[in-house]
């Protein structure tokens, strides 16, 4: 019984088919918030899943040369990753006292692992711009995780020393979100733009950039592989906003976090909207000196309880 | 199975555009589908900068002994099942280029295309309803 619970929640509700479906809808939403920015009409809500549907019943090609096993293992790491990261979440909102100690270092890991699969996917690709895409990726990853592990370094701070997000979803119910406070509020900020960088969106998408290495490390991906990537991505921009809301906001307390949810989507495609592409030095140098100084600012206000 | 692929690639055929030494008014023209006015994006229409994520190649240019190896190679690289869009003149029947040594003829003599738009440039509109009519080909 309980063991057909596990995987009913791994694979329907909480899960893969769950996420994927409400994440492509977010994906929806993004096209077309940014189609109404250019004062387009945009696609049609069905859009990203006609587009998973195709690309999964199209042919899938290895290119020559390529290593075949590290080349369709990139691909499904990262939805693996997501999708224990969606019931991960989910049950430590719906019921804080289920989480054990170190989920939060757990989370951390698997949030990394989609970067990893498409450095991965990219290096075994046997194309030199996916290799140019893949170690900007890299690049990438180290820039801004250094800012994210001090914001969660300050928020565990916040939760009196906790790293079960269980017990920093119940702190927040006791003494209100952590996101109304100065510290907090440069919490945000910096996890905002953290999320950017994680989503691959534009200020932060070097590593992909269709205009000049032609997609980067997805180059040769075609079919069933080029579909998880796009799913990990959908996946993504429904996890991410949940993770933040579980650290920042408050968790998903009542309905009003569905708003926020939304809100902080809506943030994100804006910001995505409204800016031109970093290079990838200048996107180290963003990560590293100026959101990091931000970031050990927000830690020490912490220190100061403010 | 084949009916839910069909609607899927009706419902998304995204597009490489293979521009094989063409004057470039044709390239001008098919950037011009997807700015506001004409937004193909409203059916699903994608370029990509990658022939291994499209469904649908437009190739522009008269074909000439250079480019005829990169068009078939392009061709060869993108998965099936994929369409192929000739967008203008050159490409149907050479154009000016005809009596030229270099011009190794039509598309059609080298690799399978679906529809043929005439014009040079041929419209906006031109593209768009010679793209409609390829899916409805499917």
């Amino acid at each position: 019984m309980s063991i057909l619970r596990i995987i009913v929640a791994y694979l329907v509700f909480p899960g893969f088919l769950f996420t994927s479906v409400v994440g492509l809808f977010l994906t929806w939403i993004d096209r077309k918030v940014t189609a109404r920015i250019h004062w387009r009409v945009g696609p049609p809500w069905y859009q990203p899943y006609a587009d998973f549907l195709k690309l999964l019943l199209k042919e899938t090609i290895v290119p020559e040369g390529a290593s075949k096993v590290l080349f369709l293992l990139g691909p499904v790491l990262g939805v693996v990753a997501m999708t224990i990261l969606a019931v991960m979440l989910f049950s430590m909102n719906f019921n804080p006292q289920v989480t054990f100690v170190g989920d939060l270092i757990v989370i951390i890991y698997l949030l990394a692992l989609p970067p990893i699969g498409i450095i991965i996917g990219g290096s075994a690709s046997k194309n030199p711009l996916a290799s140019v895409g893949a170690s900007r990726e890299m690049t990438q990853y180290f820039a801004y995780e250094l800012p994210f592990l001090i914001v969660i370094t300050s928020i565990i701070i916040k939760a009196g020393g906790t790293i079960r997000i269980g017990e920093i979803i119940s702190a927040q119910a006791a003494q209100g979100p952590f996101l109304y406070s100065f510290s907090g509020a440069i919490a945000g900020v910096v996890m905002l733009l953290t999320m950017q960088a994680k989503l691959g969106y534009v200020p932060f998408d070097a590593p992909e950039a269709e205009q000049e290495i032609m997609a980067g490390p997805f180059i040769e991906y075609s079919g069933v592989s080029l579909a998880l990537f796009k799913l990990t991505r959908a996946m993504m921009l429904f996890v991410l906003p949940l993770f933040t809301i579980s650290l920042l906001w408050g968790g998903f307390a009542d309905w009003w976090a569905v708003l926020k949810f939304l809100v902080i989507v809506v943030l994100v495609i804006l910001i995505k909207n409204t800016n031109p592409r970093l290079r990838i030095d200048q996107s180290l140098r963003f990560f590293w000196i100026g959101t990091g100084i931000l970031s050990i600012i927000g830690l020490v206000l912490t220190f100061y309880g403010l | 199975m084949t009916n839910a692929k069909l609607w899927g690639l009706k419902k998304s055929p995204w597009v490489f555009h293979v521009a094989a030494a063409s004057c470039n008014n044709c390239d001008i023209e098919i950037l011009d589908v997807i700015t506001p006015r004409w937004d193909v994006e409203r059916f699903g229409i994608v370029l990509v900068g990658s022939p291994r994520h499209a469904d649908a190649l437009l190739v522009t240019g008269v074909l000439n002994r250079k480019s005829l190896p990169r068009v078939i190679h392009v061709y060869e690289q993108t998965p099936k099942p994929c369409l192929v869009i000739a967008v203008g003149s050159c490409t149907c029947d050479n154009h000016i280029f005809r009596p030229s040594y270099n011009a190794v003829g039509p598309y059609d003599k080298h690799i399978p295309v679906d529809v043929y738009i005439p014009g040079c440039p041929p419209k906006p509109e031109a593209i768009i309803s010679g793209v409609v009519k390829a899916l409805k080909r499917l």
